[in-house]
């Protein structure tokens, strides 16, 4: 077992002026052949232009219980979003 | 189906926190891995994923035994293409599994020493060319029914899996229809062919729903969870009514002379499948048991030296440009 | 010998060498030492399969004779074959496997790049799109070479043995003779002779990072690439490859 190839995390970008996005995972000794292993695992019908991988183990993620303060603050915070303001339709584009 | 039988898990858990659990499921919402979850909805998942991966990897090689026989050269890559498919579906179920705390080796050492089950299907041989026109209509069909329900499941990670491996699989079944549909309009041999693979198939691809759950806790406790989404005997009539026009469309015989439309149900009636002959191959007596767990045992024990060898170069790799610094 | 058939033969030699060589690493499929190699290997056989698609349909059109790829796979004999002896040798261990594709590869990758200035267009097109796809195969060979020769001391060990087992397999690639003769006049082919040099130092510079040495030692079999002597696996390897289309003559599959 304590020979298992670390677990790595893929991200692809799928076309030009796209954000890269969590595809799913794989299994490779090192991050070179990580990104070998995923352009044959996650590319096969064409996916991608662009690949990032980071091993599992360092990705930091915050805590299911912090949901709460975490995301909620926002959620009260309506101003930042555009439909929040009436425009009238004379003044056209904005 | 590709997880067939799994038992769920018992579960003694906190009433207050389950109850919350299901409220969440109840209202659709998904599971992550670091959210918490019921011990028994743990356990019974990585049971139910890792059987499913498991199923993908041993369903290579029947299809895999055609591969260097392949009648021509297109057929040859869009079989070899579709059983690498089985490859990173497997994988893909493997990487879900793995969010539970469980490792790819860990689960793969299960299936090698048989603490872990796959489809009881794979353990049917492939013996003929039209087989491979079956296995991808009839079986990937089969498993079809039970994983497009399952792109829904509540365990986050498994339902992205799901969604990934259903957009790939309707290219399996359709190659496979389009491979037995070349032969039902060939030549007298070629018809035989068909013929022989779709009888021979048509039950143990019954059998792959499991057997009829009607009378099973466990399979309430998964319900409730959204692990499984409907009842084998649901998506076995599914199969069923969606099936038998398309054997007759082929021009081929029933392989059950008992099917018969029944306008009052508005389904196809059919012949249950012989469950002690089901119940032999899940204890290991299928034709092909020993064959399929010989086989991944031996690619698993001759690629160590591989894995270990690709392993301690990156290490060393590692450590040299750590001293370079 | 006319052009027309030494340009033929040269379309058999391409084609055929990506037909054996893919059939061979196909066999890998569902057996490989971990799923991502699994994955990576088939993808390496289906170009392969493609390229031979490209190579002996163009060879049918050249031969006009109305034979499509697939009747020139399928429904020759061993004879007729042209690929080099290097690609029907059987796989091996994964080491020897992945050694074959490497010395297979960095010859491939030098041939499509010269093929890409064919006087003839259609050659040129193949090696165009083929050069992409052999220039990743490179990649990834020449990476597993030098991370299991330079890895464990049972990995090194296998590896040099597969070097030793098939050195003398990779002369085959560079030696000329009439055919080539008529492909560089007519500027549709390298010479193969000419592209050992180029050979030689990638090879060199590969291997030496995989801390495996080059026997040393010339000696090459030869008798793939002008048909007069394959080695017993090709007959055995056509057996299961063309048996379909030999006992049902005439099916549409």
């Amino acid at each position: 077992m304590k020979n298992e190839w670390p677990l790595w995390e893929i991200f692809i970008r799928g076309q030009h002026g796209m954000s890269h996005r969590h595809v799913g995972s794989l299994h490779a000794p090192d991050a070179e052949m990580a990104i070998k292993n995923a352009r044959d695992v996650y590319t096969r019908r064409n996916e991608g232009v662009s690949i990032w991988v980071v091993e599992a183990n360092h990705i930091a993620a915050s805590s299911p219980s912090d949901k709460g303060p975490l995301y909620e603050p926002s959620e009260s915070k309506v101003y930042r979003h555009p439909t929040f303001f009436d425009i009238p339709e004379e003044v056209g584009a904005m | 189906m590709y997880a067939q039988m799994v038992q769920s898990e018992a579960t003694q858990d906190d009433p207050e926190k389950l109850a919350a659990f299901q409220a969440r499921i109840d209202a659709g919402e998904k599971i992550e891995p670091k959210d918490w979850m019921p011990e028994g909805y743990r356990k019974t998942l990585i049971r139910q994923i890792g059987q499913h991966a498991h199923s993908e990897i041993v369903g290579q090689l029947p299809e895999g035994n055609w591969i260097t026989r392949a009648p021509t050269l297109e057929r040859k890559a869009i079989l070899l293409a579709k059983v690498q498919d089985e490859a990173g579906h497997g994988l893909y179920l493997y990487c879900a599994a793995e969010t539970m705390g469980v490792s790819r080796d860990e689960l793969t050492e299960m299936l090698l020493d048989g603490r872990m089950k796959y489809s009881s299907i794979f353990n049917y041989p492939t013996l003929n060319w039209a087989d491979i026109g079956a296995v991808g209509w009839l079986v990937d069909g089969a498993a079809i029914m039970n994983q497009v329900p399952l792109q829904r499941t509540s365990f986050g990670p498994y339902s992205r899996a799901m969604i990934r491996i259903c957009k790939e699989e309707s290219f399996h079944a359709r190659q496979g229809f389009d491979a037995i549909r070349k032969m039902a309009e060939g030549t007298s041999a070629q018809k035989k062919m068909a013929q022989d693979a779709v009888n021979r198939l048509w039950f143990p691809a019954l059998m792959m729903f499991g057997p009829s759950d009607k009378d099973s806790v466990h399979s309430a406790q998964s319900m409730a969870w959204k692990i499984k989404i409907n009842t084998n005997d649901e998506l076995r009539q599914k199969f069923v009514d969606q099936t038998v026009p398309q054997i007759e469309f082929l021009g081929l015989d029933l392989p059950d002379p008992t099917i018969k439309w029944n306008e009052e149900r508005g389904h196809y009636d059919y012949s249950d499948p012989d469950w002690s002959e089901f119940f032999e191959v899940i204890k290991g007596n299928g034709p092909c048991n020993v064959d399929r767990l010989a086989a991944r045992n031996k690619a698993w024990d001759d690629g160590a030296w591989v894995r270990d060898g690709l392993l301690a170069h990156s290490r060393k790799k590692a450590a040299r440009q750590h001293a370079a610094e | 010998m006319t052009r027309e058939d030494a340009f033929f033969q040269f379309l058999l030699r391409m084609g055929d060498n990506t037909l054996i060589l893919g059939h061979r690493v196909s066999e890998w499929c569902g057996h490989a030492p971990v799923l991502e190699e699994d994955i990576a290997l088939a993808n390496t056989a289906l170009d392969l399969i493609g390229q031979t698609q490209m190579w002996l349909g163009l060879a049918g059109e050249v031969q006009g004779e109305g034979r499509t790829a697939d009747d020139l796979a399928f429904l020759r004999d061993a004879w007729d074959f042209r690929n080099v002896l290097l690609c029907e040798v059987p796989n091996g261990d994964f080491g020897r496997t992945l050694m074959r594709q490497f010395l297979f590869d960095a010859w491939h990758s030098i041939q499509l790049g010269r093929l890409m200035k064919s006087s003839d267009e259609r050659v040129a097109a193949i090696a165009e799109k083929a050069s992409k796809e052999v220039a990743y195969h490179l990649e990834r060979s020449a990476d597993t070479v030098v991370g299991l020769g330079d890895g464990t001391e049972e990995s090194h060990r296998r590896m040099q043995e597969a070097l030793d087992y098939l050195w003398p397999y990779v002369g085959e690639m560079f030696q000329s003779d009439d055919v080539d003769a008529e492909m560089v006049k007519a500027g549709i082919a390298p010479d193969p002779a000419s592209l050992r040099e180029e050979y030689d130092v990638l090879v060199s510079r590969i291997l030496g990072d995989a801390t495996l040495i080059i026997p040393d030692s010339s000696f090459a079999h030869k008798g793939g690439r002008t048909g007069a002597m394959h080695t017993e696996h090709l007959g055995h390897l056509l057996t299961q490859m063309q048996w379909l289309q030999r006992v049902y003559p005439g099916a549409k599959w």
